[in-house]
Order: C-alpha cells, then sequence, then structure tokens
C-alpha cells in the first residue's frame, strides 16, 4: 500500500549529459575522506600520515561528539593529511592495498539486539555519519531519537542518476537497512519514491514500512519538500534521514559484520563524452573517470554533486560524501558581446525574455535539454523582481522574507518564517531564477549555521 | 567585435585602483557591461543561472514604453496645431505633427535621463557598488507622466527630488519604497500646483482660446460626461500627460509585460477589478453626474490605465507577497477612483492612490506574511509546544 502526494510548483530542468544505462568499474588510485563534507564536524584525527588502516578503522572523530568516528572506505596506508586556511583539514589521503582488509564487526543477529547496541555498532563502524538529522543536515546525536526517518529513494534534481539501476540486486540489504531504522526510532520510518521513476522492486517490495510515492518536479526529490508534506517539522523536532543506496551499506553491516562503502555514481553533465555509471567505493578519486572522457577543448568545472548543489572539485578530486552524481559542465569565462539585449534563441532561462523561455513552457516530457555553462549572465544586484521565487519553492514558506532574515541575522523572524523546515538545497532553483543573482543557497546556509550555534542542536 | 573587446581591455587598467580615473570605475564599468556580459561565473551554490538579468528586464519595460512614447511625441505636435486651428484631421500633417513633438519632448528625455543617470553614477561610485539599471525605467517614466509644457527647471529640481529624496537615501534601486517617476510627478503637482493643473498645461504652446480641458477636469468642473468619446479615449489623441492618452499604445505594452512575465498579472487585474468595484459602487449609490459615471470611463480617462501597467506594478514598491499583490492592486483601483469622484482638489486619483499604496504596501505584506508565522505557531503549539 502506498500513498500518492502531488508536489504542484516546481522546474524540472533539462540538460544535455543524461547518463546511459552502462555500468564501468574504473580504476581508483587513491581515496580521501573529506571532513569538510560533514556539516558541523570538527575532526580530531586518530590516524598519522603513513599509519596502516584497514576497511572500517577510524580515521577521526568529531570533536563535538568523540562517539562519531569516521572510517576508512578501504584498506590502505594514509598517504597524506592535507590542510587549508587556518590548518583546517580538507583531505585525508588513503593509498589503497592491492588486496582488501576489513574490520570484523560481528554478524550477530539483528533480531536480537536492542536499540543501544545498534547504535554501538553504527558509531563503531562509521556507518552512523551516513545519517543526517533535519533541521541543519548535520549528522544526529546518537543519545537523540527523530519523530520519524526518511529513506531517499529518488533524486529529482537535473541530470539525477537513476536509483532504479544504483540499487539493482541490493534488496536484501535495503531491507536489513530498513530494518535497522526501525530499531532507532519509535515513530516511522518513510521510504519516499517517486510515482513515474521509481520501478524497481527492491523499493517498491520493502516491507514494514511507510512507501510513498511523490509526484511533480525539482525540488519533489528534498527530503524538505516530503518532509513537510508528511510529517511538518517544527520547533524543536527532529527528523532523519539517508538515502538508499547508503542504507545498503548498513545492510551489509548487518549482514556480514564488514564495512563496504560501495557507492554507484553517475558521471553526467554536457562536457561528459561519454556519460554513464561507475562502481566505486566513498571518498573515491575521480581522476580515472574524467581522463579521456571529458570534452578537454573547453574549459570545465568539474562537480562533484549536481549542478545544483555540488561542490566544484579539482579534475583529480574526491567523491563527495553524500554524492551519487558527478557533474562536468562548461566553464562560462567569456566575454558575451550584448547578450543582455540579443533575443536569446540557445540560452538557458525560465524568463520569456528570451525566445527559449517559450520552449520550457513545454510539459516537461516535451523539453528539450539545453546547455549550460557557469556564467552568472549579469552582475549582482539589490533584490528587484518578486513572486518568482515563489513559483520554484514547493513549501508554505515566504522565500524572500526569509532570505531576508537570514541575511540580517535575526534568529527569531528565522524560526517564525520556519528556517526549520528548509536546506540550502531548496533553494537552488530560486537562485537559478534570481535575476539579482543573489547566492542564496549561502544565504540560507549561513542563516541555518547561525541558529545552529546559537541554539544548539 | 573582437576590437571592441580589446579597446575595453586595453583602456581597463585606467579605471582601476591605482589607475588614472578610479573616480569613473563605476561609469567605466556600467559601459562595459552594456557592451559586454561579464565573464564572472559563480562562485558558490547552483553552478548555472537564468541568462535574464536586470538589464534585460528593464530593457523590457523600456521597449513596453515605446508605443506610449511614440504615439504621445505626436500627440503633443498634433494638440499644438489643433489648437492653433491649423489642423484638423489627425493624420493630416503627420511630419509636422511628429517633427513638433519630438522638438518638445527631446529636452525633456534629455534632462529627466541626464540628470538621473548623472546622480545614479555619481552615488555608485560614492558606494563602491555598480550602477543599477533602475533609473534606465524611471528616466523614461518621468517624461511620460508630465505635461508636454513643463518647464525644464522644474523637471530637473523634479528628478533631483526623486531620485535623491525618493530612492538614493534609502539605498538605491531595490531599497527605495516609493515609485520614484510618481515621486517626481507628485513633486511637481504639490510645489508647482499651476504647471500641473488647470486647462491651460495639457497641451504644448496651446492657443487661447481653445479649450484644453481633459476628460478628467471636464467631469471635474462641469459635471457633465466628457465631450471626448470613449472611442477617442482609447485611441488617445486627446490633451493630457505625454504617455497616458493613448489606451491603445498602453495596451500594447501591457502585453509585452504579460508576455514576457516581466510585469504581475495579478497586479495590473486587481487594479482594473477595484476601479470596477468603486465605479460601481458610485453607481448605486450616487447621487450627482460624476458617480454616475460608467465605471468603465474611468479606465481610459487620465492616467488610470497608464498607472495599472507601468507604476503600481513596479516590483520594488508593490506588495511583494502573492496575496499581498492582489490586495494592494485592488486598493490602488478603488483609492483612484475614489479620490477623483470624491475629492474636488485633485482632478486625477490614481498618482495619489499608488503614492499611498506604495507607503502601505509593506503592512500589507506584514499582515500577509504574519497569517503564515501564525499557523506555524499553531502547528507547533497543537502538538505540544510551548513557549519557554
Amino acid at each position: 500500500m502506498s500513498n500518492i502526494i502531488t508536489v504542484k510548483k516546481g522546474f524540472d530542468i533539462k540538460i544535455i549529459g543524461e547518463a546511459t544505462n552502462k555500468i564501468l568499474i574504473p580504476r581508483v588510485e587513491s581515496y580521501a575522506i573529506k571532513p569538510t563534507d560533514f556539516i558541523g564536524v570538527i575532526p580530531k584525527m586518530m590516524v598519522k600520515e603513513g599509519d596502516k588502516v584497514k576497511a572500517g578503522s577510524p580515521i577521526f572523530y568529531a570533536k563535538h561528539n568523540e562517539k562519531i568516528l569516521f572510517t576508512s572506505s578501504v584498506s590502505g596506508v594514509v598517504k597524506s593529511i592535507i590542510r587549508g586556511e587556518k590548518r583546517v583539514i580538507e583531505e585525508v589521503v588513503i593509498t589503497p592495498d592491492s588486496v582488501q582488509e576489513y574490520e570484523d564487526f560481528g554478524k550477530e543477529s539483528l533480531a536480537t539486539m536492542n536499540r543501544d547496541e545498534v547504535v554501538e555498532k553504527l558509531l563503531k563502524s562509521g556507518l552512523w555519519a551516513l545519517i543526517r538529522k533535519r533541521p541543519y543536515s548535520v549528522i544526529p546525536n546518537p543519545e537523540s531519537s527523530p519523530k520519524c526517518i526518511i529513506v531517499s529513494g529518488f533524486d529529482s534534481s537535473p541530470l539525477a542518476a537513476d536509483y532504479n539501476i544504483l540499487l539493482k540486486g541490493k534488496a536484501a540489504e535495503i531491507q536489513l537497512g530498513v530494518d535497522v531504522l526501525k530499531k532507532l526510532t519509535n515513530g516511522k520510518v518513510h521510504v519516499n519514491l517517486s510515482c513515474d521513476k521509481t520501478t524497481c522492486d527492491e523499493l517498491l517490495k520493502l516491507q514494514g514500512v511507510e512507501i510513498n510515492k511523490f509526484k511533480g518536479q525539482h525540488p519533489v526529490g528534498n527530503v524538505s519538500i516530503q518532509i513537510a508534506k508528511l510529517d511538518p517539522i517544527n520547533k524543536g523536532d527532529s527528523v532523519w534521514y539517508i538515502d538508499a543506496q547508503d542504507l545498503t551499506i548498513i545492510g551489509k553491516l548487518f549482514a556480514t559484520g564488514r564495512v563496504e562503502k560501495d557507492r554507484m555514481i553517475a558521471l553526467v553533465g554536457n562536457e561528459v563524452i561519454n556519460p554513464q555509471y561507475y562502481k566505486l567505493k566513498l571518498g573515491a578519486c575521480l581522476e580515472h573517470l574524467f581522463e579521456g572522457n571529458v570534452n578537454k577543448e573547453n574549459h570545465l568545472r568539474y562537480i562533484s554533486g549536481s549542478v545544483l548543489t555540488g561542490k566544484t572539485i579539482s579534475p583529480m578530486g574526491y567523491l563527495g560524501a553524500y554524492d551519487n552524481l558527478v557533474s562536468v559542465i562548461t566553464e562560462g569565462d567569456y566575454y558575451d558581446f550584448l547578450g543582455w539585449v540579443l533575443p536569446g534563441f540557445k540560452k538557458f532561462s525560465l524568463y520569456r525574455t528570451f525566445l527559449s523561455g517559450f520552449l520550457q513552457l513545454l510539459p516537461k516530457q516535451n523539453r528539450k535539454p539545453v546547455n549550460i555553462d557557469t556564467n552568472l549572465h549579469g552582475g549582482k544586484r539589490a533584490f528587484v523582481m518578486t513572486g518568482e521565487f515563489e513559483k520554484v519553492l514547493p513549501l508554505d514558506i515566504y522565500p524572500m522574507q526569509l532570505i531576508k532574515a537570514c541575511i540580517i541575522g535575526d534568529i527569531d523572524l528565522m524560526e517564525e518564517l520556519g528556517i526549520y523546515e528548509v536546506d540550502a538545497e531548496d533553494f537552488a532553483l530560486c537562485e537559478v531564477v534570481d535575476v539579482s543573482k543573489t547566492d542564496i543557497q549561502q544565504i540560507i546556509r549561513e542563516g541555518l549555521e547561525l541558529m545552529r550555534k546559537e541554539l544548539g542542536e | 567585435m573582437k576590437w571592441v573587446r580589446n579597446l575595453l581591455d586595453n583602456i581597463k587598467p585606467n579605471f582601476e585602483k591605482g589607475g588614472k580615473f578610479p573616480w569613473l570605475h563605476s561609469t567605466f564599468d556600467a559601459f562595459e557591461t552594456f557592451a559586454f556580459v561579464p565573464k564572472t561565473t559563480t562562485k558558490s551554490g547552483a553552478h548555472f543561472r537564468d541568462a535574464l538579468d536586470m538589464k534585460r528586464t528593464m530593457t523590457i519595460v523600456i521597449i513596453a514604453l515605446l508605443p506610449a512614447l511614440l504615439i504621445g511625441t505626436y500627440n503633443i505636435g498634433y494638440q499644438h496645431f489643433l489648437s492653433l486651428g491649423e489642423t484638423t484631421g489627425i493624420f493630416d500633417d503627420i511630419w509636422r505633427n511628429l517633427w513638433y513633438g519630438i522638438v518638445k519632448i527631446l529636452p525633456i528625455l534629455v534632462i529627466s535621463y541626464g540628470v538621473g543617470l548623472g546622480i545614479e553614477f555619481a552615488f555608485a561610485q560614492w558606494r563602491g557598488h555598480e550602477v543599477n539599471e533602475g533609473y534606465l525605467v524611471s528616466g523614461m517614466l518621468i517624461p511620460l507622466i508630465m505635461p508636454p509644457d513643463v518647464p525644464l527647471w522644474q523637471l530637473t529640481l523634479a528628478v533631483i527630488f526623486a531620485v535623491i529624496i525618493g530612492k538614493e537615501v534609502f539605498g538605491g534601486t531595490g531599497m527605495n519604497f516609493m515609485n520614484p517617476a510618481l515621486l517626481a510627478r507628485a513633486f511637481l503637482f504639490f510645489a508647482f500646483p499651476s504647471s500641473m493643473s488647470g486647462d491651460k498645461v495639457w497641451i504644448a504652446e496651446k492657443a487661447d482660446a481653445f479649450s484644453g480641458a481633459t476628460p478628467l477636469s471636464e467631469m471635474m468642473t462641469g459635471g457633465t460626461m466628457p465631450s471626448t468619446s470613449i472611442l477617442e479615449m482609447i485611441i488617445g489623441f486627446m490633451p493630457g500627460s505625454i504617455g497616458e492618452t493613448s489606451v491603445i499604445a498602453i495596451a500594447l505594452g501591457a502585453i509585452l509585460l504579460l508576455i514576457t512575465g516581466i510585469g504581475n498579472w495579478k497586479i495590473m487585474l486587481s487594479v482594473f477589478l477595484g476601479g470596477a468595484a468603486m465605479g460601481l459602487t458610485f453607481n448605486y449609490f450616487g447621487s450627482n453626474p460624476y458617480t454616475q459615471l460608467p465605471f468603465y470611463y474611468h479606465f481610459v480617462m487620465g492616467g488610470f490605465m497608464f498607472g495599472a501597467v507601468f507604476m503600481a506594478t513596479d516590483p520594488v514598491t508593490a506588495a511583494q507577497t502573492n496575496r499581498g499583490k492582489w490586495i494592494y492592486g485592488f486598493l490602488i483601483g478603488v483609492m483612484a477612483v475614489l479620490i477623483r469622484v470624491v475629492n474636488p482638489a485633485y482632478p486625477e486619483g490614481m498618482m495619489l492612490s499608488i503614492l499611498l499604496l506604495n507607503v502601505f504596501a509593506p503592512l500589507i505584506d506584514y499582515f500577509v506574511v504574519d497569517a503564515n508565522i501564525i499557523m506555524r505557531t499553531k502547528r507547533w503549539k497543537l502538538k505540544g509546544g510551548t513557549n519557554v
């Protein structure tokens, strides 16, 4: 039995470079954990350069809670600890062994374990970090308990990976993972799927959970929008969430006692020659994925994550901790002669001041994929246009007012306007359509961080 | 266009810090970005952005104003020669009418843009900002809502007042709470009433014997139906402010604004709904001839149409929430008709009505947003939340 929930607002932007069904296993010569992927975590190192680690060995713990461990995806040698400005640890790089060794976390049957034992096992294996919590999108406090847990079973962002492919043949692991989650909360475990995209039995036939099917356009796949429809977050609430693919890692731990951080990703974007899927492990170096498979004639932007929310990485960069998508698009560092005045047949715009904007009025299945680049297309201005954000934000929230509250740092006002219900990613489309070229996601992120620091979790 | 780019790249260092003319940086930047959309790329957040920017947004509004400008220019000439008794037919002497109109309107445009943009550039440089495009629209709106015979020194004062007091003191485009163009008109209206009202000013260099009364002032003083037919008012060859007379020209602009989505349809529609509602109310309860005027006459007389399409929809000074926009627009329509019919001192209610609602727009938004806050607090209390 499943509920069908329709989300009316939002917009699917179709971009050139969607992945084909082909799956490859690339050569990976190094792995890295990036502490900056984990919001609010200050790393305390547990290894030195040259130390030998196994898959599942702890690398660092969080300064605010030493029980929250972060573990290695592979066995090998700690090659380097790379620090950035103010000596912030940016990457811990590990060179993998040719034969993998695993830490053993025991194969005790889940049925006989109580909540504390389950939590303990997740913490020790470092898989606790796969779970995140709203508000703030941080790793939850193991002592707390959420009102419900969301399993995110699809992605609606542009060029998103197809979960039917990501999860193929992993039914047993997901089911076991879901059973683990049920130990963590007294509330419901929701598995959120897409009405038109999800077709795989791995998700559709899950037992003992609430299955919800969502219909609509991006950001319908964002957990904020799903939570708002299922059980809105009030002040003091916490909702945990986890990606369906990460759930298979947890499932595997409880089945085998090993940490095997397998992560299938899609390499996509208009500058990728063969957009396709790759089987990797968390933190893999992406160098060999790009090699010979990107259009080197143009300046390129490499992104771990989606083109809406991902982080810029170098061509030798590493996969982000929560990403199942790597995008490569054109860098837009060119001057555009009278670009603001020409009719614009080929430019991407949702506004009908460009002729191409009219094509975006078509229903989503008839829209043609467009080319994009990273040009800002104009200078930064004060907010002038109004009413545009509301069209792409399917939440009962006044986006302009909330953004302004974040800018002035008024935490009471932010709370009143619903900051707990949102994450920066929900404002990605607002940022795209903003004529004033404001960095809205950053403003929201800073607002959330201010709240978290002032109020604690 | 490579040579333009090369030229700009060559002279650019002169305008940067340490160059010869650092005090012209904002000015240089304005012209550079006018020629080329800059090569700035996204640094954080969404890696790609919509191609629409502020320059193009404002350009669309200016294009939408062109029909009104063109008809207005022609009408200046036509009304002038008509009052002298030299022409009778609308298209009798097209080029003479047009030439006279151009000679009249050109100085007004030059002053409006020259003075206004001068102040904008100076403020941008002073603040170290890029020049905002907002005044490109205001600079066109101001001439269109002036009588053709407006004294140029008065116009200069009005523009200075509107740009500095109406906009820059609050931080420039996007921060102002009153429409700068209307503020310029209101300034003249109260400071120099003789140049802005009566029957003399609406035709350029009018012959004394000719009645230059607009339909609004006829209604006001005579209390009879206006001598101009409704069809003539729609076409727009009648005395009035330069750009406000032709309903057809304004409708063309409105169509462009609505198709591109730059003008807000909710506000436009609700202004007309408000005007109709107030007009019908007067029809029902009123006793004098003005109250008995069919409501649609209000739409075609005076500046109602121009205000609804180009002034009320200014996104900066309008209500910002969708629900607020309906209320805001509706009240503009109501107040405009109310002021016209009831207040004997002001024949035209549109200007004051929009300025009044500009002031109240934040209050309207406050209540709309407050409803959302109350909803959220209630939901929280329902779940057992308590204030600490």
